[in-house]
């Protein structure tokens, strides 16, 4: 990419995520202090229930935070415009029931919603953004399909498409390689990584194949313990955080092959 | 939304049929009229009979009007609410929206006398509406409210079940304090009927009917991002709490209203967007909203046309007719398509 100034796309400060409800507030991570710049795939790992989704949630400003403040592109997010957050950050979930009767373009052509007008009438660079959305994604020649004829695998590349035609300078995605086989997990990821990279986005993914993040991503954030750690994935092998990643009895962090191994 | 063709034909083929059913409603009856006096007829021409003229005007061209605003309006209402509930199965009937307006006219004509309160007839025509628009508003927040907290399809559908039975519940109470007169009168409300309606009525039918449409037609932009479930659409910076308010406010206006002058008429709201979703396949709800509201005029138009049993002397309850047109047509798409989408 050209020589731009590379800025800081999130920032958060001071971060604490949880739930709140009648009975008082339940924490479940504090003190979260990230500030990630455009052009980073970062994968977000931790054990079941350390708070991967709640904190995905949070960053989406989907759910409110329990303290502390997040700013996208400088700008704290309570104070943007939803219509004008929709153009900086699309989100990508897992487990939502969407209509199934809808075709591939149809879907992603949603993505444009941020950018037109109130009928939603569809502009020459909306489609523009929309094809190189199909393109990047190579899920050209699925846009006659219903999303019901696709396989788990195509309807994710799918939806990430729906979140590119968004054209936000971030992207965050809640598991986007769960339920899929090994091949297509290394093919969504290889497709962030090129989101990422080529269209110097910041791709914000949450998933369990802690080797397969290791591999690809420029930073990992580790949610361990009511806290989060954000580093390289190398500087985090010899740290050693992923040592004390899980219990200890089932498995350890085997950190010369930077892989997990049973026993 | 970006469709994956043009369907200007299927609309244009839609609007044209909707045409020919009008004339062929207004045409057959208990006496057929030939279709050149119909025609003739409308466009304020020489007509053969002057007794034509005499039906046409003011018997069969109100109940045609009707017919088309009843069968648009329910049809319109089963289309926002699959999107909202983003369930195949709903639809005024099914979750009960048209018991809640049954209620709410049951306990306006029955309830004056059951309570005590006399001549509620008085407030006319109005207060029908709106004992009705009420009592499909009530039901329609407590079905939403269920289904915020249960994401369950059976939950809802089993809610509209008891509201059913609760609005029959009810009747029971009341018809055994009420007059012979007013149970009367509510029994031939529930049959539903097109017919003897003034054209008064269908003023203020039709001040309803736009008011609704025009409140569903500024949120297609928001259905669409609907049918990606609420989260997805708020990331799409939806304002879901306003929207699914409009949304609500419209169907509770429509099916209130067309129930209040028609009575609860069965499986049109159901039925169409899925009948429609077959001749035209796409989920754009700029394309089915039109489509809709022609399919629904085109059915109710038909369901009339076979109510008034052609050239005998019998008209059957309407709300039958729907229902034994309806019923069917879902069972079979059930059967042939092995599932329903929404």
């Amino acid at each position: 990419m050209e020589s731009q100034p590379i800025h800081t796309v999130l920032s958060t400060e001071n971060l604490s995520i949880g739930y709140s409800s009648k009975q008082g507030d339940t924490m479940i991570a504090s003190n979260i202090d990230l500030a990630i710049p455009q052009g980073q795939l970062v994968g977000l790992v931790g054990i079941n229930g350390a708070g991967k989704s709640t904190l995905i949630r949070t960053l989406a400003g989907l759910q409110s935070s329990l303290s502390g403040n997040i700013s996208l592109n400088e700008t704290l997010i309570p104070n943007i415009e939803p219509q004008a957050l929709a153009r900086q950050l699309s989100v990508v979930l897992t487990g939502q029931a969407i209509s199934k009767n809808l075709s591939v373009l149809e879907l992603v052509s949603l993505g444009r919603q941020p950018y037109t007008n109130w009928f939603g009438s569809l502009s020459e660079s909306d489609l523009q953004s929309i094809t190189s959305a199909l393109k990047a994604t190579d899920t050209e020649t699925l846009k006659n399909k219903k999303c019901y004829e696709l396989s788990d695998g195509q309807l994710q590349r799918v939806l990430i498409a729906r979140a590119l035609a968004q054209d936000t300078a971030m992207m965050i995605l809640d598991e986007p390689m769960t339920h899929l086989d090994l091949h297509h997990k290394a093919s969504v990821l290889k497709l962030l990584t090129n989101i990422a990279h080529e269209q110097q986005k910041l791709v914000l993914f949450s998933t369990h194949d802690i080797e397969l993040a290791i591999a690809q991503c420029d930073q990992m954030i580790v949610l361990q313990n009511g806290k989060a750690i954000i580093n390289t994935p190398k500087q985090l092998i010899q740290k050693g955080v992923f040592d004390a990643l899980f219990p200890s009895e089932n498995v350890r962090f085997d950190s010369k092959a930077g892989r997990f191994v049973i026993g | 939304m970006k469709t994956n063709r043009s369907y200007t034909i299927p609309l244009i083929a839609l609007a044209i049929g909707l045409v020919c059913c009008f004339f062929i409603n207004i045409s057959l009856g208990s006496v057929a009229i030939p279709l050149s006096d119909v025609f003739n007829s409308l466009v304020g021409g020489e007509v053969s009979k002057s007794s034509s003229e005499f039906i046409i005007h003011d018997y069969r061209l109100p109940k045609a009007i009707m017919a088309i605003m009843t069968g648009s309006g329910l049809a319109v209402t089963g289309l926002l609410m699959q999107t909202l509930f983003r369930n195949p199965l709903a639809g005024p009937f099914v979750l009960g929206i048209s018991s809640g307006a049954s209620l709410g006219v049951a306990l306006f004509i029955l309830g004056g006398t059951a309570f005590g309160i006399t001549s509620t007839m008085a407030f006319g025509k109005w207060g029908l509406i709106i004992a009705s628009a009420t009592g499909s508003f009530l039901v329609f927040l407590i079905v939403l409210g269920v289904a915020s907290r249960v994401r369950d399809t059976m939950a809802l559908l089993i809610i509209g079940l008891m509201v059913g039975s609760l609005t029959s519940a009810v009747v029971s109470v009341l018809s055994y304090f009420s007059k012979a007169e007013e149970l009367q009168q509510y029994i031939f409300w529930s049959f539903g009927s097109l017919g003897d309606v003034s054209w008064q009525s269908i003023r203020l039918l039709f001040y309803c009917f736009i008011a609704g449409l025009i409140l569903a037609m500024t949120h297609l932009k928001e259905l669409n991002a609907l049918l990606l479930g609420d989260t997805y659409a708020k990331t799409l910076g939806v304002n879901y709490t306003r929207s699914r308010f409009v949304i609500i406010i419209a169907t509770s206006l429509l099916a209130g209203s067309i129930t209040a002058f028609a009575g609860p008429i069965a499986f049109i709201g159901l039925a169409v967007p899925h009948l429609i979703r077959q001749i035209i396949p796409t989920s754009n709800h700029r394309i089915l909203f039109p489509a809709v509201i022609l399919g629904g005029a085109i059915l109710m138009l038909i369901c009339d046309t076979i109510a008034q049993v052609p050239l005998s002397e019998y008209t059957l309850p309407i709300n039958a007719v729907t229902a034994l047109v309806g019923a069917p047509v879902v069972i079979w798409l059930l059967v042939r398509k092995k599932k329903l989408v929404f």
